[in-house]
């Protein structure tokens, strides 16, 4: 159905293996947190029995080693994003550390009382919350956009919201909810048009989609490892050199410092300076492998085997009674399909559905305000992944019918 | 009997189909508000407590099956005895929850009991009845 093959992708993911409950399991959680492949675990474990010590610290070869491995990461997500300079990406521990690195820091600098922030209601609690910390410190404004009747963002609100107090758009590559992906050069076409920055929460961009941060015009991207093919405890915050050149401090310590007294203390270049203390360095080199891995895939087949997989979810669920599914249909819709069944509770379609061995999640997503705006504080979503296949989807349809059914037998 | 079967049994569903008490009390003595934060479950218990004994009680809210039903055969639990047979309940309860074999007096919750089984869901089962303990630590 696209240009990979998942049945022998699948080969490289031992976990796909197991079973839960006595059946294969199904996992379909990979909007939470993909599975990994043996060559993300062997390079961690490679790394750790042949070349691990501190980086950026010792003259001795095992540090060399490790602060080379290190860096060639930096080097490796750099390319993935098609960013123009590795010392402009900064490893954070995943998008929700890098988005507060970003706010707390640029923000902190730059913005004043009144200053304006642009959002949109369909954000992750992770682009939402840092920016309520300023508004209590500073008094910024967060103006959130609406969505279309579709599902969408709706650009005519969002260019009503810019104003010449604008100074930040924040959002999404693409929804962890709705699948919906943003127009993401548009919208960096408006902020840039009244001075803001363009800020780009990447948790489910950097996986599935490509990601070339120079033709989208963002200022900042931020993206999580452990979402994409890689280990947890690492992601990476991407911004334009001269914007992290603004920026202070964002932890003191170790490695982020040039020059220290017992009084005061000068800082070190971009990006050490928003590095301190010992950082993820296995991790680092295990998203390296993981990034490896997608390139030689190809983000364009990874992105169009998802989109197929939500197409043929979604046509197959449609014609099912009893089901409400969310998000958009068309180009710009990636491979998640958020759902509810009539009278069950999201987390009993999870638990019905975890007994026939699928996994998917159930809940609020960490987006509340979308929640209120579709007019329901809970779904069950089903997320698709380089290794989902299309019987997968299909034996998932099917737990919901029979869930659907259970459920009913009570009515 | 199934996995689904052992853990939403009949009385389970009939409860959360057909909840009792569900309603507020206009006149109650005591009111919490509880959240699960994990799922955003919201649950709104009132209390209406005289000469320590609880004379009335009725609940609010949305909630999966578990939350729904446990706190339906709560309120049917709990209603026309005291405070103290109510937090011996409590704990009676959430002790069964932890995977400790359930107490005699638990009767019906005992239901309730394939929860201790499914980590998950442990927060929806005793929702119910962490905010019944915050509603009794209010004066009334």
């Amino acid at each position: 159905m696209s240009g990979l093959d998942a049945r022998a992708l699948r080969r490289d993911f031992p976990i796909l293996e197991r079973t839960v409950h006595g059946r294969p399991l199904i996992y379909l959680d990979n909007a939470a947190s993909s599975q990994k492949p043996r060559q993300v675990v062997e390079a961690m474990v490679a790394y750790y029995y042949n070349h691990h010590a501190n980086v950026h610290r010792g003259a001795h070869t095992l540090s060399t080693e490790a602060t080379d491995a290190y860096e060639a990461a930096r080097t490796s997500v750099a390319r993935f994003v098609h960013a123009p300079e590795a010392r402009s990406v900064v490893f954070t521990r995943n998008t929700t550390e890098a988005l507060n690195l970003f706010v707390s820091s640029w923000g902190g600098a730059h913005l004043r009382e009144g200053d304006e922030v642009v959002v949109t209601v369909a954000e992750h609690h992770a682009n939402l919350v840092p920016w309520h910390f300023l508004k209590r410190a500073r008094g910024i404004v967060i103006k959130a956009v609406g969505l279309t009747e579709d599902d969408r963002v709706d650009l005519d609100a969002l260019e009503a919201a810019l104003g010449e107090r604008t100074r930040v758009v924040s959002t999404f590559h693409m929804s962890n909810v709705l699948g919906t992906i943003n127009p993401l050069r548009r919208i960096a076409d408006l902020a840039h048009g009244v001075g803001a920055l363009f800020v780009v929460d990447g948790a489910q961009g950097a996986p599935h989609l490509p990601v070339d941060v120079q033709s989208i015009d963002c200022d900042a991207y931020a993206l999580s490892g452990h979402k994409m093919l890689g280990p947890t405890g690492v992601g990476a915050l991407w911004a334009r050199a001269e914007v992290l050149e603004s920026m202070p401090p964002f932890l003191g310590g170790g490695e982020m410092i040039r020059k220290v007294t017992v009084e005061d203390s000068s800082y070190a270049g971009i990006p050490a300076r928003f590095e301190a203390g010992t950082p993820a360095v296995a991790e680092a080199v295990g998203l390296a492998a993981a990034i490896d891995y997608l390139e030689a895939v190809g983000m364009e087949a990874v992105a169009e085997h998802d989109a197929a997989l939500a197409r043929y979810a979604l046509d197959r669920l449609d014609g099912v009674d009893g089901v409400t599914l969310y998000g958009p249909h068309g180009d710009d819709r990636g491979g998640i399909v958020t759902f509810n069944i009539d009278g069950v509770h999201p987390h009993d379609v999870a638990t019905a559905l975890d007994a026939e061995g699928i996994a998917i999640r159930s809940g609020h997503h960490c987006a509340q305000p979308l929640g209120r705006a579709l007019g329901t504080a809970a779904s069950a979503r089903a997320s698709f992944y380089l290794y989902t296949t299309e019987d997968e989807v299909d034996r998932f349809v099917d737990a919901v019918v029979r869930t659907r059914d259970f459920f009913a037998a009570f009515a | 009997m199934g996995f689904l079967e052992s853990l939403y049994k009949d009385v389970i569903l009939e409860h959360y189909k057909r909840p009792h008490n569900r309603r507020a009390l206009p006149d109650a003595s005591h009111t919490h508000e509880g959240v699960n934060p994990s799922c955003g479950d919201e649950l709104t218990l009132y209390l209406r407590i005289e000469d320590g004994t609880i004379r009335d009680v009725g609940f609010e809210g949305e909630g999966c099956a578990i939350s729904q039903a446990s706190a339906s055969l709560m309120t049917d639990a709990i209603k026309g005895g005291s405070v103290e047979r109510a937090l011996a309940l409590s704990r009676s309860f959430k002790a069964m929850i932890r995977g400790e074999p359930p107490a005699p007096e638990l009767g019906e919750l005992t239901s309730l009991q394939g929860i201790a089984k499914l980590h998950a869901r442990v927060k929806c089962a005793t929702l119910a009845w962490t905010t019944l303990d915050a509603a009794l630590e209010q004066p009334s």
